[in-house]
């Protein structure tokens, strides 16, 4: 039993990147969702994004997709640091309306 | 050229009353200059065709037809041609002359009878307008277009006897001579009905030629008697036969000259001029009820006369008395000497009009100086002694009462002398005795009240000093046509004979039309009743003669030399005398019949309105107001319950959903991943 799981981690497959990338889209979502604060929130929307890249990666390891995977993850890599500048640019003026940037007490859209 | 004269003639009175009833008032004197000029080119125009129609072609009838109307496929009769036309005879011409000499005197007379009044020139649109409908009357050649023509005079009588619709009496009368005539005239349209029906023709010739041809309406002579008798209604109507004649009197409520002109002269000779055109279908027995109509008219109104004190209620009796003796020479037979009553009369009943309408001016006038509105200034008993004052109106006023009253040497003599021949004639044929014997004491009856009249108004001792004393002669534009017309009541304008008018031009050109109308006037043929005439004609003459006289003589006698106390008198006639000044009570006898009668049938559809109509109205708003309650609460309860339960669901709905809006963004990432869960648990 113990060796054929040691056995299974010995030869790294798809499946193992694919586990480690719904680990770290779990951790990610975890984050989004809990977290007080925004720029928490934000770097649990970066794990989710590299739980993505993982994917691309590992897809264009073990399928016939050769490089490109890794070029799309280069890609998400580089529109990730746009969309964190952006992001972060948000949460200032976030910050200068609501004088905090703590998520529970943005609720002005409150039905 | 006769046709295009008298399409001049006709149309020149027309353009008159165009041009004045649009622009009339801003014509320098209010155009009166106008219509009289227009109508003198029509006597101008009128007696050249009357001198050159009889001495060029005296036997013709000129008739110049063009269609005015055709149906090609018209209901029941197929292809109708209505037809407008002209028909020119002897009758025509002699008519023409006669309606446009007294239609111009009576311009020139009003010129200064109307000086000074209100809507003077609508005054002289109306005279146009009527002038215009009396020559189509004249000139016509058809039936249906003479209803027309008829129709149109009555309405320009209407006109003119409202003209001081001020006055309530004035709108009242014009409405019963409006009413009264359409009377006669609905009885004139069916016969025309009739005689279309049969024939498919309305013209004279064409009815002329299918009677003549042997064929009858619905094959039957009382169908041609009938139509010819609902004819004769138009007549009764507009000549102001008994028992229609209850109109005339009143009409005098217009402006003096326009009862010279309508209502003593022409329009009401309209209706003996119809039966004139119509008198070769005039059955036997129809003329038989004519004679009659025309005798008892004459009877009833000579006998008002005598009583009247109103000067132009005098004449206005007299006019129907006349008439009434006109409808009776053409029924009897006696066509010339009616149809040349007509004539004469027009020229001496309208001088006398017109010289009523002198003494009322010239009264009117001081009356109007001397401040005085009560005395009423056409009540003979307020004159008297007007000759020395107006001589020139009092010495034509005495030929027009001796023409009337048939003395020699005058116009009416001829005519009257010969009427009553041909009465006379008519009954030693017939035996219908009391024809002439009406005719006499008429003609008793008419020279007393005539010289009455004349008595009372120009001789013996004035009324009131001070009135009479300031009274003028009127104007020379009023003097001139009496002059004129008294000049046409002299014997010799009609025959050169002072005492007998059948050698004059007159008789020669108005023959008695050929009867068309198969076993015509039995037992008696024309031959025989000419005979007749002459042989009875001496002894007519003289007799005349002598009951005018008498009526002259007692008339001087009662109010002249006052030897006969005309109180006395009226105390012994009793019922009669009393009948007589209340007219005989026609008129309140036609209030409670008809008048009464129409009021009563207006109440009970009032009634029938107001309790049956309105209950049904009433009823229907009952119930539909029962429907709307119901409506209505259902409406309120279940439609609006419906509406207001969907509002409040969607109010419920919204304030559940809103809970989950919290507005804070984790929360909807929790949703959507859910949902996304879910979503894949379901579909994959």
């Amino acid at each position: 039993m113990e060796s054929t799981f040691i056995q299974w981690l010995a030869e790294p497959a798809l499946i193992h990147f694919l586990i480690v990338s719904a680990i770290l889209f779990a951790l990610g979502l975890m984050a989004v969702i809990t977290k007080r604060n925004i720029i928490m929130v934000l770097m649990g929307v970066e794990l989710i994004l590299n739980s993505a890249n993982i994917n691309f990666v590992a897809f264009s390891r073990f399928t016939e997709l050769s490089l490109d995977g890794q070029m799309i993850g280069m890609f998400v890599i580089i529109i990730a640091a746009a969309e964190a500048a952006v992001a972060l640019a948000i949460v200032l003026n976030v910050f200068n309306r609501f004088n905090t940037i703590n998520l529970d007490d943005l609720n002005t859209l409150k039905g | 050229m006769f046709i295009q004269l008298s399409l001049l003639i006709l149309l020149l009175p027309l353009l008159g009353f165009i041009v004045l009833i649009f622009s009339g008032k801003r014509l320098p004197r209010q155009g009166d200059w106008l219509g009289t000029g227009l109508l003198t080119v029509t006597l101008i125009l009128s007696v050249v065709m009357l001198i050159s129609k009889l001495t060029g072609s005296p036997d013709e009838t000129i008739t110049s037809v063009f269609n005015w109307v055709v149906f090609t496929d018209a209901m029941m009769v197929g292809t109708l041609a209505i037809e407008f036309g002209i028909m020119i005879d002897n009758l025509t011409v002699v008519m023409l002359v006669v309606v446009t000499l007294v239609s111009t005197l009576v311009h020139l007379f009003s010129i200064g009878y109307m000086k000074g009044e209100k809507r003077y020139s609508r005054y002289y649109a109306y005279l146009g307008l009527f002038s215009f409908s009396m020559l189509g009357i004249v000139l016509t050649h058809n039936l249906l277009l003479m209803y027309i023509f008829w129709e149109l005079v009555g309405v320009s009588s209407y006109l003119l006897i409202g003209f001081y619709y001020e006055k309530k009496s004035a709108s009242n009368a014009a409405n019963k001579a409006f009413i009264v005539n359409r009377v006669g005239d609905f009885g004139m349209f069916i016969g025309i009905m009739i005689l279309f029906t049969g024939f498919s023709t309305v013209s004279f010739e064409g009815l002329f030629e299918a009677i003549g041809s042997g064929q009858l309406p619905f094959d039957s002579m009382g169908w041609l008697t009938a139509s010819g008798l609902l004819i004769f209604c138009g007549a009764v109507g507009k000549s102001a036969q008994f028992p229609l004649h209850v109109w005339l009197p009143d009409a005098m409520e217009g402006p003096t000259p326009i009862s010279a002109l309508i209502h003593a002269a022409t329009m009401v000779a309209a209706g003996v001029y119809l039966v004139a055109r119509v008198f070769p279908m005039l059955t036997a027995d129809a003329l038989l009820v004519i004679a009659y109509v025309g005798a008892i008219t004459a009877l009833i109104a000579a006998s008002i006369a005598i009583t009247q004190y109103d000067i132009k209620k005098v004449l206005a009796y007299s006019t129907i008395s006349q008439l009434g003796y006109m409808i009776m020479a053409l029924g009897v037979g006696a066509f010339t000497a009616g149809f040349m009553h007509l004539v004469t009369h027009a020229a001496f009943k309208a001088g006398l009009f017109l010289g009523a309408g002198s003494v009322i001016f010239a009264m009117h006038k001081v009356l109007h100086d001397q401040h005085d509105h009560k005395t009423d200034a056409q009540d003979i008993r307020n004159m008297g002694g007007l000759k020395s004052r107006m001589p020139v109106t009092y010495w034509t006023f005495l030929i027009f009462t001796l023409a009337i009253s048939g003395i020699p040497l005058t116009s009416g003599f001829l005519s009257k002398d010969e009427i009553l021949a041909g009465t006379m004639a008519f009954s030693t044929l017939n035996g219908h005795w009391l024809l002439p014997l009406i005719g006499f004491v008429v003609a008793g009856l008419t020279s007393f009240y005539m010289f009455r009249l004349l008595i009372l108004t120009f001789h013996g001792k004035p009324a009131n000093d001070s009135i009479i004393s300031n009274i003028k002669e009127s104007p020379k534009v009023m003097t001139i046509p009496l002059m004129v017309l008294a000049a046409l009541s002299l014997f010799f304008f009609y025959s050169f004979n002072p005492i007998g008018a059948s050698a004059g031009w007159f008789y020669n050109a108005i023959e008695r039309p050929i009867s068309i109308v198969p076993e015509m006037m039995q037992p008696a043929t024309w031959a025989v009743f000419y005979e007749a005439i002459h042989s009875v004609h001496t002894l007519v003459m003289i007799l005349s003669i002598l009951i005018a006289g008498a009526g002259i003589l007692l008339a001087y006698f009662v109010y002249s030399k006052k030897t006969i106390s005309a109180e006395k008198l009226a105390q012994k006639a009793g019922f009669l005398y009393k009948g007589s000044q209340n007219k005989w009570y026609f008129d309140e006898a036609y209030n409670k019949a008809f008048v009464s009668g129409s009021v009563g049938l207006a109440k009970m559809l009032h009634w029938f309105d107001d309790k049956i109509i309105d209950g049904i109205v009433n009823g229907s708003a009952v119930v539909v107001r029962g429907f709307s309650i119901v409506s209505n609460w259902i409406d309120t309860n279940v439609i609006d319950g419906l509406v207001n339960f969907t509002a409040w669901l969607s109010q419920f709905g919204g304030k559940v959903l809103s809970k989950l809006q919290t507005g804070r963004v984790q929360t909807y990432i929790v949703y959507i991943v859910f949902s996304f869960i879910v979503l894949f648990l379901l579909f994959i």
